[in-house]
């Protein structure tokens, strides 16, 4: 390790530095406010160490990691992500009479386990981050344990992520025992000979691999159990799913494929087709059938991942490009509505059935305005950064010519209206139109009026949305800087 | 720069609109006139433009320079008259729904506006993205007035609206990148633009399919027969200005698109197509004359009468020539003026007697004398008239298309059979025979009879005396037709010299440029 070393690691060290912190301060004195401070403050200390490292003369720090301006974005976008998790976990632990102060310790090692993952070049620092971040999980996702849903979607997560990290590891054993090598560099290197996946071993290492991946961003047929859990968690808990968990095996992933060349293994891009065809109509599909907002996000987010393969699919710079502008959208679309549940939802279940939200524009404006625009993000609307995620996902496939995924895609889409639809439907039909939402809507009278940090929060988020969809040029011209590599 | 406040006034005055539905409950309504009077002045001052300079206006900004993208703004004649349509269509829209806004009168007019600007767009982009973004904006402020003001079925019609054209939308979208990267492949050039993308050279079946892409969309929004089936539960379902505004600007879009885009961009594919859409446009006169004059609902059958007549507009395109062109500018603007006025008169008698039911209508006019005339009016304009603009518009089509597709045209003027037959079917039903129970009919206000006697001083001008619109959108089909030849030019011995001095009667004939 040389000071250069530690230099490109510094958000990491401070990551895992604030959540000692918060584990000492908690032992002397016991106070969610104080720990959430310390855990925000933590996470800006970290982002704030990020020009430094961009900087850095040295990228690299072989052989673990890459902290190369790739990574770099990726960190600054979780960390973005993390502080908004923090901010709407204090306002929803508030509302439960149990031990809180834990819960951030946690949630700052699964974020130091997905820094981990965006920086990985080897198979040893990819399962580390992963297993970092999952643990952490499974603990957050039944932190609430009075609620049997919670635990029962806790303890699904763990049999599942166990699971797969068996795979994962298994795979990465296969390519290590064709190759003789873990490096991500190597591994390209060595494929780079032009015969592609020559023997069986390392075929079946590759899909493992990329099946395990596959679970994490929970794409078909990986996806069973993406509602169970959403559905069971905590509604902060389902916003850091949903995002910075996944955002950080899609910068793995992104490193790993890029070690293949398409030409060199077309199965495996056929396979990666059939599988984004497969997520997006499955996932927008079955989301039409449910009732339950918080499944019907997690379904959608099936479906976005599904998108999302397209750029893989179409690779190179503007497929890195396509998917990481992406993700920026889904990013802020994601956490606004997760943020506005857990906002909504009183202390003794979750505000996540679609009745729930009847009549909530005229009764609560400003949440109703805010969920609808992340609702109109996801559905790829005009004035909204998802528009313009969606945009460059279908350049990305059309220069690549990738005529069927798109025609999957729009069809696709086209049938993921009407679920998001629904929800804003339901929040702008009139109160007089059902007699019962008044009793329905009941609990929501217990929530304090917005203005406070969720509200702020939330309003930043939103207006980062309408940015990326109304001046995207800034933060696309970063991007297209930082994925100039692949 | 003109253009720009054209799309910023509506913009802020909907923001305005919104905000100050808080403390007052008619100021939305006086903000939502000055937003759509002050750009109707301020589009009215580029009419003194000669078109000959073809660009009466421009307006041009980088936008993301990163991926190629321009704020392009340009208006030539045809971008000008319909965006004159819009404003027209938007003051009368205001003033239709002047007290009428039950709920949320600022959250309305905010919609109501933020159509109106992205109408604007769609006319004036010439940047394929910054049309794209428009073309999505007009959207979902629709479904918002179907689904919050319309009515009984209002959210089964809203979704399937917006359903309808997101679905097409994204085709358009496919489109519209896959012309960008073909054109990028030959020339190394990213861009939008539309001059620019002109003349790209593509691959037999690509091209095609492309074409088929920004067909559909428009197709779609005309709406053009198979794709139909959104418009009757739209229209029907959407309160009166919403009705007005989708028949009146959303349909042209399509109509506009068709001309601006589809046959330009792609001249060899839509000749191979012409015939296909041709015969698409003939189904669609007839199929939507005889539903229109199977219908019950007033509104429904007002909104089948539109399929009919964007028909002539889909045969007029594909036939390509100086007249059906020439016709089909007219044709819409002709459309957009009767048949909001019907929809204005339906939306009255629903106001009145809380129904659109045509089986508990009838004897009206001892009642409702203005009424009954003014409808009697706008129903002899829909069947096409001589001497009422919409005439005008369906004989230059036909004229046109003759000469490409004798079999589309007799189809299509078949079509005029069907017009007239239920056009004097409404009047028939509604104001003649038996009196029903009419109790609440009152006649037209005097806010109503202005908006509709503007409307009818618009299509009798159009009618008699066309050669200012005619004029002001020559230079465009000219400039077209440069781009994608009309089927026969090659034959010909040059073009005639004024080919649309032979569709007017000689004492109307445009004047040839020197």
């Amino acid at each position: 390790m040389t000071p250069s070393d530690l230099q490109a690691l510094l958000p990491h060290i401070v990551v895992a530095a604030t959540a000692v912190a918060v584990m000492l301060v908690i032992s002397f004195y016991r106070n969610q406010t104080v720990s959430a401070v310390l855990t925000v403050a933590g996470l800006f200390a970290a982002a704030a160490c990020l020009p430094f490292v961009w900087s850095a003369e040295a990228d690299a720090v072989p052989p673990l990691f890459r902290v190369d301006p790739f990574g770099c974005f990726h960190i600054g976008l979780l960390l973005t992500a993390s502080v908004a998790v923090t901010v709407f976990s204090h306002s929803y632990l508030e509302k439960y009479r149990m031990e809180r102060g834990e819960f951030y310790i946690l949630l700052l090692l699964s974020v130091l386990g997905a820094l981990v993952l965006t920086v990985a070049d080897h198979f040893i620092s990819f399962f580390l981050g992963l297993e970092l971040l999952s643990v952490s999980l499974y603990v957050m996702v039944a932190y609430i344990f009075t609620k049997k849903r919670a635990v029962e979607a806790g303890v699904k997560y763990l049999f599942l992520a166990a699971a797969t990290s068996a795979f994962l590891l298994f795979g990465m054993a296969l390519i290590y025992a064709e190759l003789g090598t873990m490096a991500f560099p190597e591994i390209a290197a060595e494929l780079g000979g032009g015969d592609g996946l020559r023997s069986p071993y390392l075929l079946a290492g590759t899909v493992l691999v990329v099946a395990g991946a596959g679970f994490k961003l929970s794409v078909v047929p990986f996806h069973m159990w993406t509602p169970d859990i959403y559905q069971g968690a905590p509604a902060p808990v389902t916003a850091f799913l949903a995002t910075v968990s996944k955002a950080c095996v899609v910068v793995v992933l992104l490193r790993f494929l890029a070690a293949f060349d398409s030409d060199a293994v077309p199965g495996l891009y056929l396979a990666l087709t059939v599988v984004a065809c497969a997520s997006m109509l499955t996932g927008n599909l079955l989301a039409l059938l449910q009732d339950n907002i918080k499944r019907i996000l997690a379904y959608s987010s099936i479906a976005h991942f599904g998108y999302l393969l397209v750029a893989f699919v179409a690779g190179g710079p503007a497929g890195a490009m396509a998917a990481t502008f992406y993700l920026v959208t889904y990013f802020a679309a994601t956490l606004v509505a997760f943020g506005v549940v857990a906002y909504l939802s009183p202390s003794d279940r979750e505000a996540d059935t679609v009745a729930d939200y009847r009549g909530l524009f005229w009764s609560r404006p400003g949440p109703a305005a805010l969920l609808s625009l992340a609702l109109f993000s996801l559905v790829g609307l005009p004035l909204t950064g998802g528009f313009m995620g969606k945009f460059f996902l279908v350049g990305a496939g059309a220069e690549a010519r990738l005529w069927t995924l798109l025609l999957v895609l729009a069809v696709s889409s086209a049938i993921s209206i009407y679920y998001y639809l629904r929800v804003v439907v339901a929040m702008y039909s009139s109160i007089e139109d059902t007699p019962q939402t008044r009793e329905l809507s009941e609990p929501f009278a217990a929530t304090p009026p917005y203005g406070n940090t969720v509200g702020a929060v939330q309003a930043l988020l939103a207006l980062g949305l309408l940015v990326l969809g109304l001046y995207p040029q800034p933060v696309l011209a970063m991007i297209q800087s930082v994925t100039r590599t692949f | 720069m003109i253009l720009l406040w054209l799309i910023a006034i509506p913009l802020i005055g909907g923001i305005l609109a919104w905000t100050a539905e808080r403390w007052s409950t008619t100021a939305p309504r006086w903000i939502a006139l000055a937003a759509t009077a002050v750009p109707l002045v301020l589009a009215l001052t580029l009419w003194d433009g000669d078109p000959g300079d073809f660009w009466l206006a421009e307006f041009e900004t980088s936008w993301i320079p990163a991926a190629g993208i321009d704020f392009y703004l340009a208006a030539d004649g045809l971008g000008l008259l319909m965006v004159l349509l819009t404003f027209f269509l938007g003051v009368l829209s205001v003033g239709i729904s002047w007290n009428t806004v039950p709920s949320r009168p600022g959250f309305f007019y905010f919609n109501l506006l933020l159509i109106l600007a992205g109408t604007t767009g769609v006319f004036t982009a010439l940047d394929l993205f910054l049309f794209f973004f428009c073309w999505e904006l007009m959207v979902l402020p629709m479904y918002f007035i179907i689904g919050i003001w319309g009515h009984e079925n209002r959210n089964y019609a809203a979704i399937k609206f917006f359903i309808f054209t997101q679905a097409s939308g994204l085709l358009l979208l496919i489109a519209i990148l896959g012309l960008h990267y073909a054109h990028a492949a030959e020339t190394g050039v990213q861009t939008f633009r539309y001059g620019e993308l002109l003349g790209t050279e593509l691959a037999p079946g690509l091209g095609m399919g492309l074409m088929l892409g920004f067909f559909v969309a428009f197709a779609v929004k005309l709406p053009a027969f198979p794709f139909h089936t959104w418009l009757a539960d739209a229209h029907t379902e959407a309160p009166t200005a919403g009705s007005l505004i989708l028949a009146g600007l959303l349909l042209k879009t399509g109509g506009y698109g068709l001309v601006r885009f589809v046959v330009p961009l792609f001249p060899e594919e839509s000749a191979a197509f012409a015939p296909v859409a041709m015969a698409l446009g003939a189904i669609g006169i007839l199929y939507g004359a005889k539903l229109a004059f199977a219908q019950t609902d007033l509104k429904r059958l007002i909104a089948y009468t539109s399929v009919s007549h964007m028909g002539f507009v889909l045969v007029g395109v594909f036939a390509w020539n100086a007249w059906a062109v020439q016709g089909v500018v007219v044709q819409m603007i002709a459309h957009g003026l009767s048949t909001g006025a019907l929809f204005i008169l339906a939306g009255g008698i629903q106001d009145r007697l809380h129904t659109r039911d045509l089986n508990a209508m009838g004897g009206f006019w001892p009642q409702a004398p203005c009424m009954a005339a003014l409808a009697l009016f706008f129903a002899m304009a829909s069947l096409g008239l001589p001497g009422l603009g919409n005439f005008v518009g369906e004989f230059l089509i036909l004229l046109g298309s003759f000469q490409v597709n004798v079999v589309a045209t007799v189809l299509a003027a078949l079509g005029l059979v069907g017009a007239t037959v239920y056009s004097l079917w409404i009047i028939q039903r509604v104001f003649h025979g038996e009196p029903r129970e009419s109790k609440g009919l009152t006649d037209l206000s005097l806010r109503e009879i202005t908006i509709l006697g503007v409307l009818a001083a618009g299509l009798l001008g159009l009618g008699l005396y066309p050669k200012p619109v005619l004029h002001m959108s020559e230079p465009t089909v000219r400039a077209l037709h440069e781009t994608a030849p009309p089927p026969g030019a090659a034959l010909a011995t040059g073009q005639p010299e004024n080919p649309v001095a032979h569709a007017v009667p000689p004492n109307e004939r445009v004047p040839t440029d020197p």
